[in-house]
């Protein structure tokens, strides 16, 4: 599980060959209190990243700041190839539509089917009446969802209410939705957090297992020691607002983990 | 202490100014039902009136049913009204609604006016809603047809707004994060998570139109109500009493109709 995803990484627009995201002097306070504290680092193309801390330290502030759902104080970010800082409501909309986020909360509308939540993916480059519920959408995109649902393991309940799925399941449907996007990289906040053990590893094993098909870069927060040692191939350690590791998860065991969390106050 | 007794005050010590307070709200009480309320020995009066042998009720009894086929289709045009202004009402209600949700306005000004007018629309009676639009259209069920979707505006806007307002903000924020439009995230995550607030909010409107349109009849805005009118002017009171019992049975009907589809509904 911890082999390298080079491979996978070759299969990238070569545009994007070398950092898909480089992240300098980012800083974002909250009514004077500092968060984030002038970081930098960069990720590589198709490389899994995991992102670790304390509770507090600014995990989730980092990951909304980079598609400017929290704005930074000050810094810059250069993601996709783009000035993320600078663009236009506009071209911000368009670099969103390329990330694919997955929270802690699937976030999923509870009354729609399965497939109806998938559709919605869709919406990052389709909008109007087609891209709001399964019923109403084209063959093309109705087969994409049922193909990103397949993905994840649930075509068969396609038109099974959401509420009605288990944590897992509606976990999976949010990953789906995700995949409609067609995204070029990967957010996932503690996809893991609220679904029990054997779930939890599940939905890390699918997200991690789909970006390497896919040939995606993936930033993920886990705060679960051992899916961050599986599931990824860098790790970047956040403290008191800056990044305190950076190193590749090859040779790094959970006694080093262990011993960063310890070394908070 | 030492019997084991502790001594609480019965009552908590109060400010003069709460002592002020409760004069005045008294005050006001005793002085709004001695000025209006109706004095006890009129009101004794107007009992026995009533049940005298030539009295109003005398006078009601039977129901004159000889006209009940113009009633009938008075009442009909009383439904039509209600139908038709609470739909047209609910139909303009859903923007109004929208530009009055926090999350979903375009401007903070915009959601103030949106506000603004739900709120005037809501606080101005029906019935001088009825009249002004009379002036405007003229006698006739129009006049009850636009007073009464003004009003279910006010009444639904309100509801619709607090619906939306309520709604779990999460699908609409990762929708949001993927850059789905404005319109994208009302059609797909907001509407379906209100359908079912909506739809009681709706049947409630319709019931209130059926029941407030027979009194905008009484102002010449249509319906039945006109007639009813006619009748006590005319001291037609076995008429009348035929009118009230029709417009009751309808007002049954359509609450019972619309209870019986919120509980399939929801
Ligand atoms: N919108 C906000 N307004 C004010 N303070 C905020 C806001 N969002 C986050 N914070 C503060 O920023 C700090 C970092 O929060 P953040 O959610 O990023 O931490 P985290 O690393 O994701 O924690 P966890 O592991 O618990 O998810 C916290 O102290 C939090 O209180
Ligand atoms: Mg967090």
């Amino acid at each position: 599980m911890n082999a390298p995803l080079r491979a996978a990484a070759n299969k990238t627009d070569p545009a994007l060959a070398g950092s898909v995201l480089s992240v300098s002097q980012l800083a974002k306070s909250f009514d004077g209190r500092i968060v984030l504290n002038g970081l930098d680092f960069t990720v590589k193309a198709g490389v899994a990243t995991a992102l670790i801390g304390a509770n507090g330290s600014g995990k989730s502030t980092l990951m909304k700041c980079l598609i400017r759902l929290i704005e930074p104080s000050t810094g810059r970010i250069e993601m996709l190839g783009q000035d993320v800082l600078s663009l236009s409501p506009r071209g911000l909309r368009a670099f969103r539509a390329q990330v694919g986020v997955v929270w802690q909360k699937h976030n999923l509308v509870p009354r729609l089917s399965a497939l109806s939540n998938v559709v919605h993916g869709v919406q990052a480059r389709m909008s109007g009446p087609r891209a709001w519920f399964q019923s109403l959408a084209p063959d093309t995109v109705r087969a994409e969802a049922l193909d990103c649902l397949d993905r994840v393991g649930l075509a068969d309940r396609a038109l099974q209410r959401v509420d009605s799925l288990s944590g897992g399941q509606q976990q999976r449907v949010a990953i789906a939705r995700m995949l409609m996007q067609r995204p070029r990289i990967i957010l996932a906040d503690e996809p893991d957090a609220s679904l029990d053990p054997q779930s939890g590893e599940e939905v890390m094993r699918l997200l991690s297992g789909l970006a390497r098909q896919d040939g995606l870069t993936l930033i993920i927060i886990s705060h679960r020691m051992e899916h961050t040692l599986e599931f990824s191939d860098h790790i970047l350690g956040l403290q008191q607002g800056k990044i305190v590791m950076d190193r590749p998860t090859p040779g790094t065991d959970a006694a080093q983990l262990r011993r960063f969390f310890e070394h908070q106050e | 202490m030492a019997n084991g007794t502790v001594t609480i005050p019965r009552f908590e010590h109060r400010s003069i100014g709460e002592y002020i307070g409760i004069v005045v709200v008294l005050a006001l009480v005793v002085s709004s039902i001695a000025s209006t309320a109706p004095q006890l020995d009129a009101l004794g009066r107007g009992i026995e009136r009533l049940f005298a042998p030539s009295g109003l009720l005398a006078q009601m009894f039977p129901p004159d049913i000889s006209r009940i086929d113009r009633i009938s289709l008075k009442l009909l045009e009383t439904l039509q009204m209600a139908v038709a202004g609470a739909a047209l009402g609910l139909i303009f209600a859903v923007p109004f609604a929208i530009l009055a949700t926090d999350r979903l306005s375009p401007h903070p000004l915009v959601r103030a006016a949106a506000r603004g007018v739900i709120a005037l629309f809501r606080t101005i009676p029906d019935l001088v809603w009825a009249i002004f639009f009379i002036i405007m259209v003229g006698l006739g069920p129009a006049a009850g047809v636009l007073a009464i979707m003004v009003d279910k505006i006010g009444f639904a806007g309100r509801f619709f707004a607090e619906a939306m307002e309520e709604a779990d903000t999460g699908p609409q924020d990762a929708l949001r994060a993927i850059g789905a439009s404005r319109m994208g995230i009302i059609f797909s995550a907001v509407f379906p998570a209100c359908l079912p607030s909506f739809t009681a909010t709706s049947l409630f409107a319709l019931e209130k139109a059926v029941r407030g349109s027979a009194a905008l009849g009484l102002v010449g805005a249509g319906g039945i109500g006109v007639d009813l009118k006619v009748a006590f002017d005319l001291f037609n009171y076995d008429e009348a009493l035929t009118i009230i019992l029709m417009l009751f049975a309808l007002v049954m009907i359509v609450e019972q109709g619309s209870s019986w589809i919120r509980s399939k509904l929801i």
